[in-house]
């Protein structure tokens, strides 16, 4: 838990200390002496989960054991406890389920009435919506994210994207003018371990939807809620073959994108991985969306609403231990405002709540795996030995668990790799800016562009900065903020194609009906 | 043609009438509104589809494709700022100025291509008229494919497309006018610069286009087009870091997967050629014209901002 001292450089290596006396307002959780309020532990229940000891991969609506029989481990990356062991797919499993979607397509899905599909995805969004709580806690028992992000954000918006794409299915006709939409086939989605059941909305919602069939590789280290969400399947009464899911290393999803009999690949991780996927598809005529990775700029001009940015920035990089690809992990101050901010920045950091992520007061909770702990860690050290000023809050982190203290980097150059690289962790560098010229030119100096955040409150400089921004998400006066309507997704090395809303629902159709085009 | 009548003859392998010798034209590359001969300095020889030669052709290197993606880059953001409004009429214009030059057209059409001047005069101009109707969606196609939310919070949220960047267009080999036209004027109307690699057989249309965009108000290095050996030319296309995004519909689908890979670097987005390749395309159908080729070389941006007091 971060209980510990506000305002003072704190390196990575110091031991907790008693927390000082402070002049802050009791708004940011201090009694009025300065001292942090102490919590009790507020642990979400987890008696009414059940998690199988082991999960076979789902095809046509069957779970069953990979062939030749095997599985790998799946933990909880808080208590390093194990908490099942999942199949372990073959390259003839690859091929089972893609055979299984195939039939499922020709057959079945892609001759229903779209209303019946809406119909089904209706159902489904229902049954997450009955099921949210169970939802919620194995999502956070396996990624490691705060119950009450899990809880308010990833389970509900799953839920509403399968509702948003249920209404679509019956009204294919109406949304592209001149051309007669056709579902595409076999949709392979490859999916990240950051938001494991939020992503799985995203890809299967819309290939349902607009009468395609899926074949979905979860992330290794989270592939449980998938599985939970294999049960609503189940319970939906969907067809057998149209949801598949298969779990295993990187391999068993580039035998899968390979798949000659593959219509559609979708992938959301990183960009070195998506180039990979691009060039496995060279020459074929899949239909290919990529939602890669991001190194997102956050500025902030002198006549922002401080309190607000404040908040905005802390939610920007922290938001899910800053394991999100659109985090706003470049902040630019004004030159103006930087002190003042740096304050309110550095108080706010400090009351960060860090720990068990099933505690509902939890703000921080664990680092997905230590490998990618091993990551944000080598990243934070190359920003120290580059010459940035390290800030950290003074935290007593758990005995057990994958964790890091949220850091903020102060006299970072765009030349540090923490400036250039997506460190996908809780990590902000603090960047400075004069003019607004300034600061679209270091904002957009990066390969990257999947989004950026503006705070000013002259309606004209939004504008002027949106229009400005590389970037296919621009939060003015808010950050990451999403919903099924809602186009999203990257200009350059971020990706193409986008997900949500209309755009996300063309991703999933073949619109080449004129000969014209198709990609 | 007789030999006299040959050596007669301009470029566009058309005789003249008078026995006066013809002035022939040096077909040159077309680069930030200029046109510099390759700085390679080296020509291949274009023969006439029903044989002859035409004229030589400038053999680009990939430094001449580095200086035309430099040209483009540099004129995108005053290109991609302008009005919709002026960018409409800057493409209609263009047709307007083809319009005055459609003999000419004509006339290298059918020496590029082999075909009558009846089949010659409809493809010229469908071209013409190709330009005028993409220069009418430049206003429009934002409001087709641009949307706003309606997200379930207190937030006003749209979508609008804009242009991607720097589009290298790779031109159909076969229809040396109508094709290139179909191409370029979807990449371009939206804002996008392009860097073109002409039909390698028949880039002479293309060419004299270029003198058509250069007097038309295109500010220089909107478009910039390179002719030369595909061979030499399309890797460095495809794998140029500063180029956004690929055309490739005008490739051979032979090498299509090479390229492709290639242009995966830097997470180019890509058209690829039709399966029976561009050349089995019939330019002249109204299929051959769309706004969601439009959509292809666009980003959609989202932009969110909350709703309060």
């Amino acid at each position: 838990m971060c209980l510990g001292a506000i305002i003072g450089r704190v390196t990575v290596t110091r031991k907790p200390k008693k927390p000082e006396t402070l002049p802050a307002p009791a708004s940011w959780g201090m009694t009025a002496r300065g001292i942090p309020w102490e919590y009790a532990a507020a642990p979400e229940s987890t008696d009414h989960v059940a998690i199988r000891p082991e999960y076979g991969l789902f095809i046509g609506n069957e779970f069953r054991p990979s062939r030749p029989r095997d599985t790998f481990d799946v933990m909880n990356p808080a208590t390093e406890e194990h908490l099942a062991r999942v199949a372990r797919a073959s390259k003839a499993d690859v091929n089972r389920a893609v055979v299984a979607a195939r039939a499922a397509h020709d057959n079945v899905w892609s001759r229903l009435p779209g209303s019946e599909r809406a119909k089904y995805l209706y159902r489904i969004a229902r049954i997450m919506q009955e099921r949210s709580r169970e939802f919620a806690v194995v999502e956070t028992m396996n990624s490691g994210k705060p119950i009450k992000e899990s809880r308010d954000v990833d389970v509900p918006l799953a839920a509403a994207h399968f509702f948003y794409y249920a209404g679509w299915a019956d009204k294919l006709d109406y949304a592209f003018p001149g051309r007669t939409p056709r579902s595409l086939g076999v949709a392979a989605q490859i999916i990240p371990w950051n938001f494991p059941l939020l992503m799985l909305a995203w890809k299967i919602a819309p290939a349902l939807a607009a009468g395609n069939t899926v074949v979905l590789k979860p992330a290794s280290t989270t592939p449980l809620t998938a599985y939970l969400f294999a049960d609503v399947v189940r319970q939906a009464d969907l067809p057998p073959g149209v949801v598949n899911i298969i779990t295993g290393p990187g391999e068993i999803g580039m035998e899968l994108v390979r798949h000659p009999d593959v219509n559609k690949v979708a992938f959301t991780g990183s960009t070195a991985v998506g180039k990979m996927l691009a060039r496995a598809v060279a020459g074929s005529r899949k239909k290919v969306t990529l939602e890669l990775g991001g190194k997102a700029a956050n500025i902030v001009f002198d006549d922002a609403p401080l309190d607000q940015a404040i908040e905005g920035i802390i939610n920007g990089i922290y938001f899910n231990q800053g394991e999100v690809c659109c985090a706003g992990s470049r902040l630019f101050v004004q030159e103006s405002i930087y002190e003042p901010l740096l304050d309110k920045l550095k108080a706010r950091l400090s009351t960060l709540r860090v720990g068990d992520p099933l505690d509902k007061n939890t703000d921080v909770g664990a680092i997905n795996s230590a490998g990618q702990l091993a990551k944000i860690a080598e990243l934070v050290q190359s920003g120290i030995d580059e010459g940035a000023e390290i800030f950290q809050p003074d935290c007593v982190l758990p005995d057990r668990g994958f964790f890091f203290r949220p850091t903020l980097f102060t006299g970072v150059s765009q030349s540090h790799r923490i400036a250039q690289e997506e460190i996908f962790g809780p990590v902000l560098s603090v960047l400075t800016f004069r003019t607004p010229e300034e600061a679209i030119e270091k904002a957009n100096n990066t390969p990257y562009g999947l989004s950026a955040g503006v705070w000013t409150e002259k309606g004209s400089r939004i504008f002027k900065m949106v229009a400005a921004m590389k970037a296919g998400v621009v939060w003015a006066n808010t950050f990451n903020r999403f919903d099924p309507t809602s186009p999203f997704g990257g200009y350059k090395e971020s990706g193409y194609g986008r997900e949500g809303g209309i755009h996300g629902l063309g991703a999933y159709l073949d619109l080449s009906a004129d000969g014209a085009n198709g990609r | 043609m007789s030999p006299r009548q040959r050596a007669l003859a301009t470029s566009n392998g058309q005789p003249l009438a008078a026995d006066r010798l013809g002035v022939r034209k040096t077909y040159k590359l077309y680069i930030g509104g200029a046109f510099p001969r390759t700085e390679s300095g080296r020509s291949y020889e274009i023969t006439g589809a029903r044989g002859g030669a035409l004229a030589n052709a400038c053999r680009g290197t990939r430094k001449d494709i580095r200086d035309a993606v430099r040209a483009a880059r540099k004129a995108l953001p005053d290109w991609a700022s302008k009005t919709a409004y002026n960018r409409s009429q800057i493409l209609y214009r263009i047709a307007e100025l083809m319009e005055g030059r459609r003999d000419q057209f004509i006339g290298e059409v059918m020496a590029a291509e082999g075909v009558g001047r009846q089949r010659a005069t409809r493809l010229v101009n469908a071209a013409i008229d190709r330009w005028v109707w993409y220069a009418g969606w430049a206003d429009k196609y934002s409001q087709l494919m641009g949307t706003v939310n309606p997200v379930a919070g207190s937030y006003f949220n749209f979508s609008v497309p804009e242009p991607t960047g720097v589009v290298g267009v790779i031109a159909p080999e076969g229809s040396s006018l109508l094709g290139l036209v179909s191409r370029l004027a979807p990449v371009v109307v939206s804002g996008n610069c392009a860097v073109v690699l002409a039909s390698e057989s028949r880039p002479l249309p293309a060419v004299t286009l270029t003198e058509v965009l250069a007097t038309s108000d295109v500010p220089g290095g909107v478009v910039n087009l390179i002719t030369g050996l595909r061979r030499e030319l399309v890797t460095h296309l495809a794998g140029h870091m500063d180029v956004n995004a690929l055309d490739a519909y005008g490739l051979d689908p032979a090498v299509a997967t090479a390229v492709e890979e290639t242009a995966a670097e830097n997470v180019k987005r890509l058209v690829r050629p039709p399966a029976g390749g561009a050349d089995s395309v019939d330019w002249l159908s109204s299929e051959a014209q769309s706004p969601y080729l439009i959509g292809e070389f666009t980003e959609t941006k989202t932009v969110w901002h909350p709703i309060g007091s």
